[in-house]
């Protein structure tokens, strides 16, 4: 016990020196070329040491415990959660009770916070969109921002040249993207999985670039300003307005939840399943991989759409520049921090990602790091996500097999 | 023909470059199977060390410049080499067994965590490189057409590339890694250490990703801790063209998408310089998954 | 002719100058089990593969015969109009969907029998529902058949090798096939087990009428189940026959002991 006490000693130790030394010039030295100034932060090089020290230590810790295979318990808190879930009355005092809060939601704080969880809530349904794809479909899509894109400057294009209102881009905002994620689907269905991920990349920076240089019908890198925000009835003050869209958001959201779920134990939901699981096999027992997966890219994209319009219409100016890679990637995030291929798991995982950086601003300058960190560490000791997928569960009826 | 030949010499630049990169991907890819994405940002740390020890150096000592820039090309590949290996060490040899995909996330976090543990330890802007390759006497700038810096690049790719071959072909490490990419299970089962075979494999694509870095910062004089995205992207686009896994395929790759942006930007439009490259990507993954001199693989059922 | 199912003709797979398969001539009749053996890399798992849609012969017509009389030539069409026709298969290494549960891997394979859509799943309408209740009901009824039962809610990864192998028995008989293609059902299975499957597939014919058509190198199961072998060596047919002629056939002998 103690010897290995002294080995892990001394291979935590070495880990930090190791750190300490690869990270020197990074870390440490610091030139200002134009002013030829050089500034040495050794304070730095200790942070990095003691901070791999004990990382290192927690990081073989937690290995050593993953290896050892006690993954027995990690689906059980979810497990306790689903069975409270599962009884009727519960489920129904949960549910009335989440609705009031969000109704009443808007009464209790300021105008500011309705905005934050409005974001919230869009990248929510971001997030259930992607978690089709990638969570159902098996399809790991890097330029989900493409279709995001494709929502905001329907609606912001519409109005610009039409004067498009909100409720009538919401739909076609929604369809738009749906179609557009068909018209990207057909070139990559025979694409493997890697290969998917980096050419979807490539259409969502395609995508990007044409937003960006199409100046004279886009607006180009300006972007486009003064999109009005959803009317109802009359149009509504700023207050109002921001209300409004809190509200549409949270239905959307539950509208959202409601149809994934449908589509999760259905038909489709399966086959979308067995083709993540292993495609030969899919096609073998009859699921037509290129239907399905076009239906896979429908789907996500649809309400990448939808969130879209909700973008272009909450901050009434957008940009190519809101609508980058690492868009995607914060989407991807969401969805591997939660749980690939469950819904709580999402929802969790993108209000995590958007509120935290929002209520810690000291933090917002390391987000980008800490997703990250997300990003490697999840899939490593945590593959399944915060809340795991549950599995349904089937109850066994007796059936007369003698027909 | 002057503005032709332009053309062909930036795109011969830009090649060499790309080609640099291009190799840490298809080697990787080779052994592991493994778009290892955050292959662009080590060449970032490359032009990012030499920046830093180089302008510490010029600072505060009066070395000659030529000596500058070795002392500094030698600590970019030892910094990016070491990263390198570091990185498989923590990111990706725990996902070995792990689904393709997995890895392919992992990576992608591992170059988020790089590109800001620059932005957040340097700088976000950009910073002036000043060229530290001597100018050749008999090059004059604006008379003769190509440049010192063009000239150096295309040059050290040229022995890179052969000194790499040279070593994949006959040397022991080169042979084991040509094994595990035929065959890992087997490479193991004949004692192939993978462990020591992905270090190598790391290192030796960092070492000429960094090399890569440090010309094309001296080349284009200014840098930041993004440039690594596009240039890994592209160069990723170019093995593929090649031929994934291959590495003359790597090099024929990056010298055809060198050439294609420098004579599409040139001639087309070089606001969409940057599209090129991903609609190659996108038409060869299409049409000819398996590259310019890759092979065809059928899928075992 | 009697009620020939399915009809292989002058069938030829090249995979780069290499001949895995050569002009092979092979008819299956209704109900009939028939077995396809063959030393290892003989063609067999690749003339599978061919006639379920994986690969594209280079030569020849594969010709199924529909229970309406119907003729279908399946060069070439995807594996899943093949399994729409009728076919259905099972694969020498197990490609179960692992991570989903025995139930819902038999689930998968009544797909093609389904017709609820997107629609459908959202609205849940009453046909919808009352669809879905027959899959499980289904699907639970062929894991009884096959003894399966108890793992009906168990992640398919965590199943036994030898129920892991029945369920994609099972798996490929919930797309009502008439033809069921076995590759190498038995491989792994002790003795048994190797029982227990003999008595699976002959029931299976005989309860259900589905013709089989399996590829084994278990000497015993062949000879006692199949009715009629075929055996190809190199990628070519060398014999055809009754498990009686086969086993008096030289060439056969000569293919499996060598000279």
């Amino acid at each position: 016990m103690k010897a290995s006490f002294f080995k892990t000693l001394r291979t935590t130790l070495l880990n930090a020196l190791w750190m300490m030394l690869i990270t020197f010039p990074i870390m440490v030295i610091k030139v200002k070329p134009r002013e030829s100034l050089v500034s040495w932060r050794w304070m730095n090089l200790l942070w990095v040491g003691i901070g791999t020290f004990s990382l290192s230590w927690i990081w073989r810790y937690l290995l050593s415990r993953r290896d050892k295979g006690s993954k027995l318990n990690a689906g059980r808190g979810r497990e306790v959660l689903g069975l409270l879930w599962g009884k009727k009355k519960i489920r129904a005092v949960l549910l009335a009770a989440l609705t009031l809060l969000v109704i009443w939601f808007p009464w209790i704080v300021n105008l500011y916070q309705v905005g934050i969880i409005t974001s919230g809530l869009m990248f929510v349904i971001l997030g259930l969109g992607l978690n089709i794809v990638i969570g159902y479909g098996g399809l790991l899509h890097l330029g989900y921002a493409a279709f995001y894109a494709m929502g905001a400057y329907n609606y912001a294009l519409m109005y610009l040249y039409w004067g498009m209102q909100f409720w009538l881009a919401l739909p076609l905002g929604a369809v738009s993207g749906a179609l557009f994620g068909i018209l990207i689907g057909f070139p990559v269905l025979r694409l493997r999985g890697d290969y998917l991920a980096i050419v979807t990349l490539a259409f969502g920076e395609i995508m990007r670039l044409l937003l960006l240089n199409l100046s004279d019908f886009t607006k180009g890198a300006e972007g486009i300003a003064q999109i009005p925000r959803a009317a109802f009835i009359r149009a509504l003050s700023l207050q109002e307005a921001t209300n409004y869209l809190f509200y549409i958001c949270a239905v959307l959201v539950a509208f959202s939840i409601f149809i994934i779920r449908r589509l999760e134990n259905s038909r489709i939901g399966r086959a979308l399943e067995a083709m993540r699981e292993d495609e030969i096999a899919a096609q073998s027992m009859g699921i037509n991989l290129t239907r399905n997966k076009l239906i896979t890219f429908a789907l996500g994209a649809f309400w990448a759409g939808l969130a879209g319009v909700i973008l272009a219409a909450k901050t009434t100016y957008i940009n190519p520049g809101s609508f980058t890679l690492l868009e995607s990637v914060m989407i991807l995030v969401a969805v591997v921090l939660g749980g690939m291929g469950s819904i709580p798991g999402v929802i969790l995982g993108a209000l995590l990602v958007t509120l935290i950086p929002e209520y810690f601003r000291a933090l917002s300058d390391y987000r980008m790091l800490m997703f990250g960190v997300v990003l490697v560490i999840m899939p490593i000791f945590r593959p399944r996500g915060i809340i795991p997928k549950l599995r349904k569960h089937y109850t066994v009826k007796e059936v007369d097999c003698s027909s | 023909m002057e503005y032709f030949l332009q053309l062909v010499l930036a795109g011969l630049t830009k090649g060499s470059i790309y080609a640099l990169i291009a190799l840490g991907y298809t080697m990787v890819y080779g052994v592991f199977k493994l778009i290892n994405f955050a292959h662009g940002e080590i060449y970032m740390i490359g032009a990012f060390t030499a920046l830093i020890v180089g302008g510490a150096l010029q600072i505060t000592t009066d070395l000659a410049p030529s000596m500058i820039f070795l002392i500094s090309l030698v600590a970019a590949i030892f910094f990016s080499a070491a990263h390198g290996a570091t990185m498989e060490r923590i990111a990706y040899r725990p996902l070995r067994q792990a689904p393709r995909l997995t890895a392919l996330i992992s990576a992608i976090g591992m170059s988020l965590i790089l590109q800001n543990y620059v932005r957040l330890a340097q700088t976000s802007d950009f910073l002036p490189f000043h060229s530290m390759i001597p100018d050749i006497p008999w090059l004059t700038p604006g008379v003769s057409p190509i440049t010192t810096t063009q000239l150096t690049i295309v040059v050290t790719t040229v022995v890179v590339m052969i000194s790499l071959t040279l070593f994949i072909k006959f040397t022991k490490m080169g042979k084991a890694m040509r094994a595990a990419a035929q065959d890992r299970i087997m490479a193991q089962l004949v004692g192939i250490d993978m462990n020591r075979v992905a270090t190598y494999t790391f290192v030796i694509g960092s070492v000429t990703a960094a090399i890569g870095g440090v010309l094309i910062a001296n080349h284009m004089g200014q840098i930041n801790f993004y440039i690594g995205f596009l240039a890994g992207i592209k160069a990723f686009v170019a093995a593929v063209l090649g031929g994934i896994g291959s590495i003359p395929g790597a090099v024929l790759g990056s010298f055809v998408l060198g050439m294609a942006e420098s004579f599409g930007a040139g001639y087309i439009s070089s606001a969409y310089e940057d599209a090129f490259a991903f609609i190659i990507l996108i038409i060869v993954l299409i049409f000819k998954p398996s590259g310019l001199l890759g092979r065809n693989e059928v899928e075992k059922v | 002719m009697s009620d020939t199912i399915l009809d292989i003709r002058n069938f030829s797979m090249i995979f780069g100058g290499l001949h895995a398969v050569n002009c092979v001539n092979i008819h299956i009749d209704k109900c009939e089990i028939v077995a396809l053996i063959g030393p290892n890399g003989a063609g067999k798992t690749t003339l599978f593969n061919c006639i379920t849609g994986l690969y594209t012969p280079t030569e020849g017509d594969i010709t199924v015969y529909n229970s309406n009389k119907k003729t279908v030539r399946i060069n070439g069409l995807n594996p899943n109009k093949i399994t729409e026709l009728g076919l259905a298969r099972t694969f020498q290494n197990i490609r179960l969907f692992n991570s989903m549960t025995a139930l819902e891997n038999v689930m998968i394979g009544c797909h093609t029998r389904l017709k609820a859509g997107i629609l459908g799943a959202i609205l849940r309408d009453g046909k919808t529902r009352a669809e879905e209740q027959g899959v499980i009901d289904t699907s639970m009824g062929i894991l009884k058949k096959l003894k399966l039962e108890r793992y009906a809610n168990e992640t398919a990864s965590n199943l036994p090798y030898g129920p892991q192998r029945l369920l994609e028995i099972a798996r490929a008989m919930a797309t009502e096939p008439q033809l069921l293609l076995l590759d190498e059902p038995a491989a792994g299975m002790n003795l048994a087990e190797t029982k227990r499957l003999d008595y699976i597939i002959s029931k299976i014919r005989d309860e259900e009428q589905i013709t089989i058509l399996l590829i084994e190198h278990d000497m015993n199961l062949v000879m006692s189940i199949a009715e009629r072998i075929y055996v190809l060596d190199y990628g070519e047919l060398i014999a055809e026959g009754t498990p009686a002629e086969i086993k008096a056939n030289p060439a056969v002998i000569k293919a499996y002991l060598g000279e």
